[in-house]
């Protein structure tokens, strides 16, 4: 059953051609929230009472620090996915998934230090939050060394597998890392909905910025998939008859 | 709001800007090596099938 599911629907060229025709919608998609949140917490957010105009670098710092570690979920998904049941398409999914998580942590942490130059007066600091971050982007950057050391494909997926989902641990670290120690960081923005701690003039922005970065990663991710499946699937003969109607 | 407010942002105009400008280049790196990393691969594939013998 499950043998017959990944044939008929997590095969290469059936992602392939999926894909292909999701990826216009989610390129919409993100250049709508995108656009809106940046229109609307850059020029219609009203300043914060506290950190007046410089509380609009979190339309780009919490989106990435929300992305980056949404990205390691889906990345530890697809770990799953490819030990147990040796799906292709998660493990490149995984890798893929690597590259950009690495992006979203190096912004959440430059664009963070940015913040916290004028808001606590240094560029840095060992704090729990900010150190657990940079785990983070460590563990991104170990997995895709570890991928690119490894020649064998199958162990190449295999190792990659297990680091994904050793590093998982860090995740609930990273969340509560405001909550167990003493911080600098400030507590969770957008998680105490049940008393909102952030003004509907300055959410919706931050949740169209959100949504328009997990827009912009699954046009990305697309994209490096494809890239790899072509590569892996080079012989077949599906991949001559898609670059004929390919854009 | 004028433009030199707007430059400004209340004095973190330098922040503000520089972390978007940050945001913005790394989106446009990982689009550009994205399309051009396609590019490359549709190219290979494409010569495989006009001699595939020759590649190896």
């Amino acid at each position: 059953m499950l043998h017959w599911f990944n044939q008929k629907f997590l095969s290469p060229k059936t992602f392939y051609t999926t894909s292909s025709s999701l990826l216009p919608w989610f390129i919409a998609a993100f250049v709508l929230c995108f656009g809106y949140g940046l229109i609307a917490g850059l020029f219609f957010a009203p300043a914060d009472y506290q950190q007046g105009d410089g509380f609009r670098i979190i339309y780009v710092h919490v989106p990435s620090a929300f992305a980056a570690m949404a990205i390691y979920s889906v990345m530890a998904v697809s770990a799953v996915l490819t030990l147990v049941f040796r799906i292709k398409i998660a493990a490149i999914c995984m890798s893929c998934s690597a590259q950009i998580g690495a992006w979203f942590t190096f912004l959440a942490l430059v664009t963070g230090s940015i913040w916290g130059k004028p808001m606590w007066g240094t560029w840095w600091i060992w704090d729990a939050r900010l150190t657990s971050v940079l785990i983070l982007l460590f563990l991104y950057l170990g997995f895709i060394a570890l991928q690119s050391v490894i020649t064998d494909q199958q162990n190449r997926d295999r190792a990659g597998a297990i680091v994904a989902i050793v590093g998982v641990i860090n995740l609930p670290i990273i969340h509560y890392s405001v909550i167990w120690w003493n911080t600098l960081h400030q507590g969770p923005t957008i998680s105490q909905f049940a008393t909102p701690s952030i003004a509907p003039s300055m959410l919706y922005p931050l949740l169209a910025m959100i949504a328009a970065f997990l827009f912009f990663y699954a046009v990305i991710l697309i994209l490096c998939m494809q890239n790899q499946i072509l590569l892996r699937e080079i012989k077949s003969q599906w991949t001559k008859e898609v670059l004929c109607y390919d854009y | 709001m004028t433009i030199n407010q707007l430059i400004d942002m209340g004095g973190y105009g330098a922040y503000i800007w520089t972390t978007y400008a940050i945001t913005l280049l790394v989106f446009g790196i990982n689009l550009f090596t994205s399309i051009h990393e396609k590019r490359r691969v549709k190219k290979m594939i494409q010569q495989y099938w006009a001699q595939p013998s020759k590649l190896t």
